[in-house]
């Protein structure tokens, strides 16, 4: 076979008019791509239509694209060079180009970014830039275009070039090759030309050659989403595509969200001898041995390295919907085949893409090809992984009923591994009292709501305040306090790192079990340690139930002087050891749902504010 | 087996195409006109969901099918086992509206886009799986995996949406219906490699016979053969690797008047 690996996706960039198509055009005319006839089909057109040819009709085959000599839509195309097979991507520079551009070139390989010489570098060169930069695409050939109107003169080409190399290295990139070049006259196109003899780089195909391949997702850890589940003489098929990884036949598979555990029996194909194993990209079709409750969302991995699962999500969003995105709406989320509701939950460092700075802080809203970082609050939990580590478990898509209206890049998230399933006999009963219709009998759902901070913050005083508050609501509450917990459950434990995880362990799970009963329990622990709260949150979504981490802020000097059990001054004269803030760390939560702060409100001012947040979490879906 | 990771990454993404339609629409079909694209899309979905496919195809039967075509097709429903429907488009037939008296753009549009319009109407339709690549005609090329149409089937191209990593305009809209094209990637080339990898059947006329084989099939008036000695599938890639005519050269709708295919499909045509 003279073909066997797949095509290299090129997405060609830049502002509007800077000759993308035209340079299409013309590396698909030099390297012999078009059929026969093609240009000559054109030209009579162009004659029938009284307008000069362009090679940018080739690509702009819409009558108005034409007529407007604009690219409206952004097209594919595949070619040969003699070295390997492309898929040359052209996407249009106009004001919409978000929408347009994110089509096809969000699994591109590499990227052309065009630059006209006449104009240098513009806003649209700019904003593809920076997208190409979120979108993780790490090869970037910058093509500075239409040189014959510049008069070949090197000075023009280097000023670009030291343009946008600066603007590029802000973004964390560095260009494979800036190259001077005509899409018109075919200047360093396809061959070396004789009217830049200033330039010895390559020309544009030979550095296309020079990219490399894409990277293999089968060296990362396992992620199997289902897509669907279908019915087969009596069998029931999984089918899916792996996104990284490989699947072998007897391998012990863990679905999130739920964690439930089964082996592999077979792979299953149609019309061919079934494999002992499968690996990333391939669309298969697996059954298990266990008769486990599967659906399609459900993300199937190993139990030694597992994705994570939250209900909150950090991601630099890019919008791309005619509406703003506000905070406080909700929208679909979409991640592999999960389809979740969700909400925005805050709205940071707004990206100024002309200049890369993070601007107008506090903003309520991100406009139409806007770019920020965004926090999202998932209705369900939602099964991801870091985009760094395993890129397409890292990112989303955001829909407003059925249109597309944005995509996100997750970063940043806490891997907690997985506990061991200690007994193979242990199952989690479920009862036919539904948390559901605990819920509808109560009127409102149960909760965690998870208090953490200093000692001396204000954690008791709120904890108490709030459970007043609910309780005369009505409603099913319980405070579970750290100092009476210890006297009998955690009896048995200290304060060292180990005991104090343990504890929080406990009181997670005690949590959960109560808000599944329908309670809404509120939690007073200092709980110093990130991933301590975090695995917190994961036990609450384990059993469905709603989780709210509360940051009860206030400085050390302020709590040290409120000092309410005489516990700092211990520490201080060295009679209490580990203790946080002192000789023990806390780590504030880096994006809590609600933060209150006690040293500029009241007591009663900070239960009214989390009142407000929290009571529309607890009613009725 | 021939180890061919391209045409792995085709049928992989194909196969995931299909699938995201069986779950995103309530019903749908699957146009098949017996050609040589067609058979490989329902090669795809017979892979895709394990030898059964969950929903009727198509056959828009324009009335002036190549007898062996329609023998090709009796064969394959038996074959696979395939839940069929043919339509046919009787008023334009009624009407006498056919290749002797009127020009290839009207009968295609009446006998084809139109009959296919009907269909959908009858059947309630929410989505087509159609076999279209992008490297066809350069309107196609500029096509999404899912492509909405209005309720008069209307291809709105200036305002296409966006899609990208795997998520797609799913969605039951009254009225409107959902093009899904999962062979967009493919190249003649790719189909004609993967129909010799996976031994595809397909309809004899495609090889030569007298010095003359058709690229492209439609309707036989207005089908013209190729000059050409390939017989044998290893003979055709071979014809079609060095060749440099375009493979719809032979379809004369497309060529009719200027920008003749992007009227055709905003109107409906696939």
């Amino acid at each position: 076979m003279r073909e066997e690996t797949s095509r290299l996706k090129i997405v060609f960039a830049g502002h509007v008019d800077h000759g993308k198509s035209t340079l299409i055009g013309r590396l698909l005319a030099e390297t012999n791509s078009l059929t026969e006839g093609k240009v000559e089909e054109i030209r009579k057109v162009c004659l029938a239509e009284r307008r000069s040819f362009e090679y940018a009709f080739l690509l702009d085959a819409l009558s108005e694209e034409q007529e407007q000599n604009i690219t409206i839509d952004t097209t594919q195309i595949q070619f040969r060079s003699g070295h390997r097979g492309y898929v040359i991507i052209d996407a249009p520079g106009h004001h919409e180009f978000v929408k347009n551009m994110i089509t096809g070139a969000a699994n591109a390989d590499a990227a052309v970014v065009v630059i006209a010489a006449d104009e240098g570098v513009r806003e649209q060169s700019r904003r593809h830039g920076q997208l190409v930069g979120l979108l993780g695409i790490r090869q970037v050939i910058v093509a500075v275009n239409k040189m014959d109107l510049a008069g070949y003169e090197e000075g023009r080409f280097r000023q670009i070039e030291r343009d946008y190399t600066a603007y590029l290295h802000d973004l964390g990139l560095t260009a494979r090759a800036f190259i001077p070049l005509s899409g018109s006259t075919g200047e360093n196109v396809a061959s070396s030309g004789s009217a830049m003899p200033w330039f010895e780089g390559p020309d544009l195909l030979k550095a296309l050659d020079e990219l490399n391949a894409a990277d293999s997702a089968a060296e990362l850890p396992l992620r199997f989403p289902i897509q669907d589940v279908y019915r087969a003489e009596n069998r029931r098929i999984l089918a899916g595509r792996i996104e990284s990884g490989t699947l072998r036949i007897g391998d012990q598979l863990v679905f999130a969200p739920h964690n439930k555990t089964a082996r592999v029996a077979t792979i299953e194909r149609w019309g061919a001898a079934a494999p002992e194993s499968a690996g990333a990209g391939e669309s298969i079709g697996v059954t298990l041995s266990d008769h486990i409750f599967i659906e399609r969302g459900h993300v199937a991995s190993h139990e030694a390295d597992s994705p994570i699962e939250s209900n909150r999500v950090h991601a630099k969003v890019f919008w791309f919907g005619r509406e703003p995105l506000q905070m406080g709406a909700r929208y679909r989320l979409k991640l592999v085949t999960q389809d979740v509701e969700c909400q925005v939950a805050g709205i940071a460092n707004v990206l100024d893409a002309a200049t890369l700075e993070a601007a107008s802080a506090g903003r309520s809203e991100l406009r139409t090809n806007e770019v920020a970082e965004v926090t999202l609050q998932t209705r369900a939990p939602l099964v991801f992984d870091n985009h760094d580590r395993i890129p397409s478990l890292g990112r989303f898509v955001l829909a407003n009923g059925r249109d597309l209206v944005g995509g996100g890049i997750i970063s940043g998230a806490v891997y907690t591994s997985r506990k061991e399933i200690k007994s193979q006999n242990i199952f989690w009963n479920e009862s036919d009292i539904t948390a559901q219709r605990r819920a509808a009998r109560n009127e409102h759902r149960g909760a965690v709501v998870w208090l953490t901070g200093l000692s001396g913050a204000g954690k008791s005083t709120i904890a108490s305040a709030l459970e007043r508050e609910l309780f005369q609501r009505a409603m099913h509450t319980y405070v579970l306090d750290g100092d009476n917990l210890r006297h009998g459950l955690n009896s048995n434990l200290g304060f060292a790192p180990e005991d104090r995880a343990e504890n929080i362990r406990r009181v997670s799970e005690v949590a959960k079990l109560m808000a599944d009963a329908g309670t809404v329990v509120i939690t007073s622990f200092i709980s110093p340690y990130r991933i301590d709260r975090t695995k917190a949150r994961q036990i609450a979504l384990q059993a469905g139930a709603e989780f709210v981490e509360i940051f009860v802020d206030a400085p050390l000097a302020v709590c040290e002087e409120r000092d309410p059990k005489g516990l700092y001054q211990k520490a201080r004269a060295g009679q209490l050891k580990g203790f946080t803030g002192i000789d023990a760390p806390y780590e504030p939560p880096e994006d809590p749902e609600i933060v209150v702060h006690t040293h500029e409100q009241t007591a009663e001012d900070s239960v009214g504010h989390i009142l407000e947040q929290l009571l529309p979490r607890l009613q009725l879906r | 087996m021939t180890t061919n990771l391209h045409l792995d990454a085709l049928e992989n993404q194909s196969v995931f195409i299909l699938r995201e339609a069986q779950h995103g629409f309530k019903k749908l079909a699957m146009p098949w006109s017996m050609g040589k694209d067609s058979n490989v899309l329902l090669w795809l979905a017979l892979k895709a969901f394990f030898g059964k496919i969950p929903f009727p195809l198509l056959h828009i039967d324009t009335t002036y099918e190549f007898p062996e075509m329609l023998e090709f097709r009796d064969w394959a429903v038996r074959h696979y086992d395939l839940n069929l429907i043919v339509k046919i488009n009787e008023e334009a037939h009624g009407q006498g509206i056919g290749y002797d008296t009127h020009d290839p753009v009207t009968v295609t549009h009446e006998l084809k886009t139109v009959a296919l319009k009907q269909a959908i109407a009858e059947h309630g339709w929410n989505a087509l799986i159609t076999g279209i690549r992008r490297d066809e005609d350069a309107t196609r090329a500029k096509e999404r995996y899912f492509s909405p149409r209005n309720s008069d089937s209307q291809w709105d191209y200036k305002n296409q949406p966006p899609q990208f990593w795997g998520q797609f305009v799913t969605g039951n809209i009254p009225g409107e219906h959902v093009r899904v094209q999962p062979l967009l990637d493919w190249t003649e080339l790719d189909i004609w490699r993967y129909i010799q990898r996976e031994n595809i059947p397909i309809p004899k006329l495609y090889f030569a016979r007298e010095g003359k084989r058709y690229r492209s099939l439609g309707c036989h008036p207005i089908t013209h053969p190729v000059a050409s000695r390939a017989s044998t599938i290893e003979e055709i890639i071979a014809e079609l690797e060095e060749t440099r005519t375009s493979e719809r050269a032979g379809r004369a709708q497309d060529h009719h008047e200027p920008h003749a295919m992007q009227k055709l499909r905003a109107r409906g045509f696939m």
